[in-house]
């Protein structure tokens, strides 16, 4: 079940992009989202996609594994194109009783649907081209400037890693668990949601308190190893931008201003 | 050889339910400079009650414990005596931070604010030296448990340490991994020359030891070299504890008239014995 999300997945190919700094990867992701915000026809969209493709390409991430990412998601985009071409009032192209399709709603659908996959792939090519250590480092270091006004940069930074490192191990402690338990006769598959749902207590409590005794220890093994918060901390690995970096970020720059550009013009 | 770890008296009590629990009671116990003690005891002895208190994650509530000449109660010196006695734990999973062996052994450094040229040069010897060089871009989580307990050891001795605490390190490892722990502490104490305090409830792993301690109920009741120890067989009977297999069976000797001696702890050493018996 967990396998198919492609979101915050890592696959290393050693490509341009992955050897990216991170953030200019966060940068540019963050300015392609606000790109499909301010897109407002199909040839800022045309031009978005060309732009994702491109990075595709670029990322040697073969395309199909993308497209699978998008699988968990195929009910709500089918629902937001649906909703879109049923519910936009305008000029009525068919009709079946009670529900209009229109020419609005019909562009409408395409477009969010269009909208929502873009997202997805844009944003899973974040994490599939950057390790999520690289990713919490890019995150911190761009969120420093913050810390002024009181955005806990190095804490944050240091639950995520925190919370990536302990993923297997908790699951591979869930799958005990429920191992455990099957072997006693609970029963996780048969049933209702009511009590499927019901069925996951047994399951939750042992896993919330073996959990609380991780944390315990590990804060104990944190401040054996003299860790103090980020005070006074440095890094082994240092981030530094390069000519690529900065060749990069002005393409998506150039991207963004067309993007607004046509926007104003329409 | 100098003083390592002084500890003059040390109670330490703590409240359970209201009720009072006297975990050490007057404790005063002295490690010098690159020696090897193994301190031994059931499970609610105070042996790792003891090892917290010494790199102050714990403080005595009367007496003191002064590491190389630092009192833990003084809260400035706090993290210089941390630098200088690291301890490793008992389950491997819930020491290591991050998702990468080699970034969770800079942890350490990173912590004490080293240069990050210095800290991948520390890294790099740290993993040579635990013998897991090799597996420095992996995830700790596909790692054995031996494996990531020397990633753990590897972590403390990046902080370049002058003494290393293992609070029960092999209690969760099967036997190929103990064995992988116990030859990289001894390797780290006799080449590294860092003074090691090692806790465990295996009596082998405290065969080759300079120093024995025994603990029981929060007193230190045995102290001495593993011979001098072990040999007192009926009484750590009697305690529940344990003697090697091999020191052992020298005591059944002796009861049954055979002329060998008691303090033997390894299998060479007996079949030494045995073969000098006429």
């Amino acid at each position: 079940m967990l396998k198919d999300i492609t979101i915050g997945q890592y696959y290393p190919t050693g490509s341009l992009l992955h050897r990216l700094d991170p953030r200019t990867k966060i940068i540019a992701t963050f300015a392609i989202i606000a790109g499909l915000f301010i897109g407002i026809n199909f040839i800022s969209y045309g031009l978005v996609t060309l732009f994702i493709f491109a990075c595709i390409f670029i990322s040697k991430i073969p395309v199909r594994f993308l497209v699978k990412g998008l699988k968990p998601l195929r009910i709500i985009i089918l629902i937001t194109f649906l909703i879109n071409i049923f519910m936009t009032s305008g000029e009525v192209i068919y009709s079946f009783g009670r529900f209009n399709i229109t020419r609005e709603g019909l562009y409408l659908g395409t477009f969010m649907a269009i909208r929502l996959a873009l997202l997805v792939i844009g944003t899973s090519l974040l994490t599939l081209t950057t390790s999520p250590i690289t990713l919490t480092d890019g995150i911190e270091s761009l969120l420093k400037p913050f810390k002024k006004i009181g955005v806990p940069a190095h804490e944050l930074a240091m639950m995520m890693t925190i919370a990536l490192r302990f993923i297997p191990t908790l699951l591979e402690e869930t799958d005990k668990i429920m191992k455990a338990q099957m072997a006693r006769g609970a029963d996780f598959e048969s049933g209702n949601i009511i009590n499927r749902a019901k069925g996951l207590v047994p399951l939750l409590v042992p896993l919330f308190i073996s959990a609380f005794r991780r944390a315990d220890e590990l804060a104990m093994a944190m401040e054996a190893r003299c860790y103090r918060g980020g005070e006074n901390r440095t890094r082994m690995k240092q981030l530094n931008m390069t000519g690529v970096d900065f060749i990069s970020l002005s393409i998506v720059g150039i991207l963004l201003i067309l993007l607004i550009y046509i926007r104003i013009i329409a | 050889m100098g003083q390592m770890i002084t500890t003059d008296k040390i109670n330490y009590h703590y409240n359970n339910n209201e009720k009072e629990v006297l975990a050490l009671k007057e404790v005063s116990l002295d490690i010098k400079e690159g020696e090897f003690v193994v301190v031994i005891g059931h499970n609610g002895s105070g042996k790792s009650t003891f090892a917290k208190h010494l790199n102050a994650l714990l403080l005595p509530s009367s007496g003191e414990v002064i590491v190389k000449g630092l009192n833990t109660k003084d809260e400035d010196k706090i993290w210089q005596i941390r630098q200088i006695a690291g301890m490793v734990f008992q389950n491997p999973d819930n020491q290591i931070v991050a998702t990468i062996v080699e970034e969770d052994v800079a942890f350490g450094p990173e912590n004490l604010g080293i240069a990050p040229e210095e800290i991948v040069k520390r890294v790099e010897e740290a993993l040579r030296n635990v013998d897991m060089f090799e597996f420095r871009q992996k995830a700790p989580h596909m790692l054995s448990g031996g494996q990531k307990q020397r990633i753990a050891i590897a972590g403390v001795i990046a902080m370049r340490p002058d003494c290393i605490v293992l609070d029960e390190p092999t209690a969760m490892l099967d036997p190929s991994g103990r064995k992988e722990v116990i030859n990289t502490i001894r390797k780290l104490n006799k080449e590294e020359n860092i003074t090691v305090v090692h806790i465990t409830h295996f009596m082998e792993e405290a065969v080759d030891a300079d120093r024995v301690i025994v603990m029981e109920e929060g007193n230190v009741i045995l102290e001495g070299t593993p011979g001098e120890v072990f040999s007192q067989v009926e009484k750590l009977k009697a305690l529940g504890l344990d003697v090697p297999q091999v020191t052992d069976l020298a005591h059944e000797l002796i009861k049954e008239g055979i002329n060998i001696s008691k303090d033997i702890l390894t299998v060479d050493e007996m079949v030494m014995k045995l073969c000098q018996l006429k």
